[in-house]
């Protein structure tokens, strides 16, 4: 067996000698300022001092301690972790846009405004909704400016007096959406979900009759974080509007619907999208996502700040604007979405009329909102659903091919994603969830989302994206069929894995009790 | 209209295959027969009829080689750094970026990795995570930070509420010389929570015994240092409120660590420190705070453990704070830490080392004082230096401010934004004007020239 002591690496102080620098700065070519006051000055600055081999080496040895979708299939269920596209992240490089000043005045950034518009265009068309805005930089700042778009909304319509004070989410659903609705100054009210995996209609009801107009939203997940589409939304969305809530939908799913279904139609008055899952943005570890909202025509004066805008050119008001360009591909796009020319209508920054503000310091997370641009465009409308179909296949192949060894959560067609319980495992064997996941390390495939969702005992959540092939995905169904076997032959090998990786189990219970966050 | 046979229309797009898709038709045929369908539309069979297939009025798709034809002609419409000498700054900050810092963050297994819920085959993130926080420790002179917030702002706004809930109160101060665009954000997470904020001008700055914690910027918005900001500490402590500091991270490379003076929790933008422009993100915010305080902080971090054969690894901690295990009790809902530009912050920091980050800060220093000096000799410019400066300043023109930047732009300078309505103007047109190492003196000298003939 291979000696992965050896591959760990000190940490960057450890390397640090003094006297080593990694690059080297010329000297200033202005003539010499009076000094600041002295108080005012630092005397000590402790930062490791490294070659630059020293820096090259440290990270590239860091990188190689690592898996990703570059070396490994990587089934995290509800993470969307597809090919990222190299050529996205060129684009992203590109001068024009990744030298260009969030300070600038728009006339100066007309080719930054451009994309940006083009991606709100094409996330409102995807989802149905009316506008867009690209302004929050993850998932979970998405829910918070879609929660606080539809408070503004409500403090501003009215309520007969009442403060709508209350949020529901279902059982089922990611921790950000409670959490989102508490830091948005609501309370939150559990809905669970029936045995099938929908909502329980009934249960909604109570919730709605029991806190009547105190209902601010529903927080829903579609399809639900289980996998499934729930069969029901359509009733759902009527229910809640009944009683004068609106619809929010986490689109952390959105994967399983390009083309299929647009979540406007279905209900939804307001949702946020992860560029950083269905749209290709490389996770990078952990960051930088963007989860910009879409909204119905009700909650646009209400929609973050900034959102871009096109304004009558004087170009437009002489008719030129609609001029056919030879490219006949041209003629079949809608005007918005056309290729921009020189004729377009300027673009500008705009703060909507009653904004619920800022997100951030500046625009959004420009660089991730590049890539999910270009995504869209190498993929047009076919790409889309293609998407979609192969990304629904894949996870009912896996789930086809799995089912007799592990437990299914919900036995039914599922979405983009599959979960598996390991309760079979547990009971016949002692095996955990979590020892099924390690001993996947050893076989290569980075393991499945576990313990999530929390309403699935021992959960084992397996998406596998549209970008793996047929071989890989057999492969790993192999590999998940042999742990099956090896839990009842050789349960210790589990318990004990991984075996491979460069480190085996961590004592995260003494990291958690003694923290060292430092060196 | 032409029909496509079903089986064409699933297996490709626009009569070729996908390289996105990598299914074929036998794939296809065989995975239908194993799952016991009858067609891919069988598998959206529980989405409501009525509903399904809508039109998608999009473009069709564009090969690799048509992308990059279009987004190079959409870039080339932006007048940015990459052609212009630049001198705007007001959060945001042009810095060398060593080749390396790409090269390295750009490799696969750490941009296409997802957070390190699995350390056995994270460490690669979890120990840069690590080091980052190390480094911003070393760099505040704080005990503890997070793994980075969404920017500084966000930061910011954090740790205002994270003063809240600390000190159980629903105040927050804030100097009106913290960037406009910050204290908008801090206002949109205060109003989440029914937390008064209340912004405050720079002579009459204290936070009294209401507040949860009294905010500064050191620079602040119009690039200058206050000498005094630990007489604001210690008036916050003693009404019982904490210090929040907001801080420029390259500035640190040669001003006193806000740690020095009195703060209790300090945040800033990382994107000084080697992360690109890009039109105002992605960047990272910077989270410091004193010991005592880690239980409240927001955010993501990572600890130093072993494994069960004692080798030294790394992995996420202190995770009871966090929403996916606190849910609505969490001390925030953020659940990311803009990873790949942390990485890309300490490994900026670990090729600089501290001669490096002073060097940088020193140019800064110099650069900025030697356009000030130059303009202030200047018939009908004024500049505002009667506080100490890092590398912005105010200008006051003797013409509006837009009409001055139409005149740089057409001489190939990118000039200063227009802070006229700013607080402490009084209608004269005044510029903030930003300088760094990466304006060559010749770049300073005819950006000078221009505003005298403006």
């Amino acid at each position: 067996m291979r000696d992965f002591a050896s591959k760990l690496e000190p940490n960057a102080m450890d390397l640090s000698r003094p006297g080593r620098i990694g690059i080297a700065l010329p000297a200033s070519d202005v003539p010499q300022a009076e000094p600041p006051p002295p108080e005012l000055l630092r005397d000590e600055l402790r930062l490791p001092e490294l070659s630059q081999l020293d820096v090259v080496r440290h990270f590239t040895r860091l990188s190689q301690l690592n898996w990703s979708i570059d070396t490994n299939m990587y089934p995290l269920g509800s993470c969307t972790m597809k090919l990222n596209p190299k050529v996205n992240d060129a684009m992203a490089a590109l001068p024009g846009l990744a030298e260009a000043h969030p300070m600038q005045p728009a006339g100066d950034v007309q080719g930054a405004l451009a994309v940006m518009y083009g991606l709100q265009r094409q996330l409102v068309e995807i989802t149905g909704m009316a506008d867009a805005s690209l302004a929050p930089m993850a998932g979970a700042q998405g829910e918070l400016a879609g929660i606080r778009v539809i408070k503004a909304y409500l403090d501003a319509n009215g309520n007969g007096g009442v403060k709508r004070t209350r949020v529901l989410v279902p059982d089922s659903a990611h921790g950000t959406n409670p959490a989102t609705a508490s830091m948005a100054g609501f309370d939150v009210v559990s809905v669970r979900s029936r045995p099938d995996g929908d909502m329980d209609l009934d249960a909604l009801r109570e919730a709605l009759e029991e806190h009547g107009h105190a209902v601010a939203a529903l927080m829903i997940t579609l399809p639900s974080t289980l996998g499934l589409f729930d069969r029901n939304i359509v009733e759902i969305a009527r229910m809640v509007h009944e009683h004068g809530a609106q619809m929010y939908g986490d689109g952390a799913n959105l994967n399983a619907m390009l083309g299929q279904v647009k979540p406007g139609d279905l209900g939804f008055d307001v949702m946020h999208i992860n560029l950083h899952k269905t749209f290709s943005q490389p996770h990078g570890g952990g960051g930088p996502g963007a989860g910009p909202i879409a909204v119905k025509p009700h909650l646009l004066p209400y929609l973050p700040s900034p959102h871009v805008v096109a304004q009558a050119g004087p170009k437009e008001e002489e008719g030129t604007r609609d001029r056919v360009p030879d490219d006949l591909r041209a003629q079949r796009d809608p005007p918005s979405l056309r290729p921009p020319t020189s004729d377009s209508p300027r673009l500008a920054l705009h703060d909507p009329e009653r904004t619920i503000g800022r997100m951030g310091a500046f625009h959004g997370n420009f660089g991730v909102l590049v890539r999910a641009y270009a995504y869209v465009r190498s993929l047009g409308p076919e790409g889309l659903r293609a998407i979609s179909e192969a990304a629904v296949l894949n996870a009912n192949y896996v789930q086809a091919r799995l089912r007799d060894a592990y437990e299914l959560a919900h036995d039914r067609t599922c979405m983009h994603e599959v979960v598996f319980s390991g309760n079979r495992q547990k009971a016949e064997t002692g095996v955990k969830t979590l020892d099924i996941a390690k001993r996947m390390i050893d076989y290569g495939y980075h393991p499945p989302t576990i313990y999530f969702p929390l309403v699935v005992e021992e959960a084992m959540m397996v998406e596998p994206t549209e970008s793996e092939t047929k071989e890989t995905l057999d492969a790993f169904c192999d590999a998940m069929l042999a742990i099956a076997e090896e839990a009842r032959t050789k349960p210790d090998l589990l318990r004990e894995a991984p075996h491979t990786a460069p480190l085996r189990r961590l004592d995260e219970a003494t990291a958690a009790r003694k923290p060292r966050l430092r060196w | 209209m032409i029909e496509i046979d079903p089986v064409d229309r699933e297996s490709t797009i626009g009569g070729a295959p996908h390289p996105y898709v990598p299914l074929t038709d036998d794939d296809r045929r065989q995975m239908l027969s194993t799952v016991g369908l009858p067609s891919t539309d069988a598998l959206f069979d529980d989405i409501p009829r009525d509903y399904r297939n809508p039109d998608l009025q999009l473009p069709d798709a564009l090969t690799e080689l048509e992308l990059v034809s279009e987004m190079r002609e959409l870039a080339a419409r932006d007048r940015t750094a990459a052609g212009y000498a630049c001198f705007l700054g007001a959060g945001a900050y042009r810095h060398f970026r060593p080749a390396l810092i790409d090269a390295l963050v750009m490799r696969g297994e750490f941009l296409t990795s997802y957070t390190p819920y699995q350390p056995e085959v994270s460490q690669g993130t979890l120990q840069t995570i690590f080091e980052f926080q190390s480094l911003v420790c070393e760099l505040t002179g704080m005990d503890v930070a997070n793994a980075g917030m969404y920017d500084g702002a966000s930061a910011l706004a954090e740790a205002c509420l994270m003063a809240c809930a600390i000190t159980g109160r629903r105040r927050i101060a804030i100097s009106e010389r913290v960037h406009p665009h910050w204290i908008a954000v801090v206002r949109g997470y205060a109003d989440g929570r029914d937390i008064a904020l209340d912004v405050m001008p720079h002579d009459a700055l204290a936070a009294t015994d209401e507040h949860a914690c009294l905010a500064v910027q050191q620079p602040d918005f119009f690039g200058r240092m206050s000498p005094t900001a630990g007489a604001w500490a210690q008036a916050a402590h003693a009404d019982g409120a904490l210090f929040v500091v907001a801080a420029d991270p390259v500035s640190l490379g040669m001003f006193r660590p806000p740690a020095a003076y009195g703060a209790d929790i300090v945040v800033g933008e990382g994107q000084s420190l080697g992360v690109p422009l890009s039109f105002g993100g992605p960047y990272v915010g910077l989270f410091a705070c004193r010991d005592r305080y880690v239980r409240q902080m927001p955010g993501r971090i990572v600890g130093q453990t072993t494994d069960i054969e004692g080798r030294t690894g790394y992995v996420l901690t202190l995770q009871t704070r966090e929403q996916h295990i606190r849910r609505e009790r969490a001390t925030s809902n953020i659940c990311t830490s803009q990873q790949l530009v942390a990485l890309s912050t300490a490994v900026y920091l670990e090729t600089l080392g501290p001669r490096g980050l002073r060097r940088v800060a020193e140019l800064c220093y110099e650069k900025a004082h030697h356009a000030a000096r130059r303009i202030a000799q200047l018939d009908g410019y004024e500049v505002e230096d009667g506080e100490p400066y890092f590398h912005e300043f105010v200008v006051r023109t003797p013409k509006p401010v837009a009409e001055i930047n139409a005149h740089l732009l057409a001489r190939g300078i990118i000039g200063g934004l227009d802070v006229t309505g700013a607080p402490e103007g009084d209608g004269t047109p005044r510029m903030l004007l930003c300088a760094t190492e990466m304006n060559a003196r010749a770049e300073i000298d005819a950006m000078v020239e221009a505003l005298r003939d403006a």
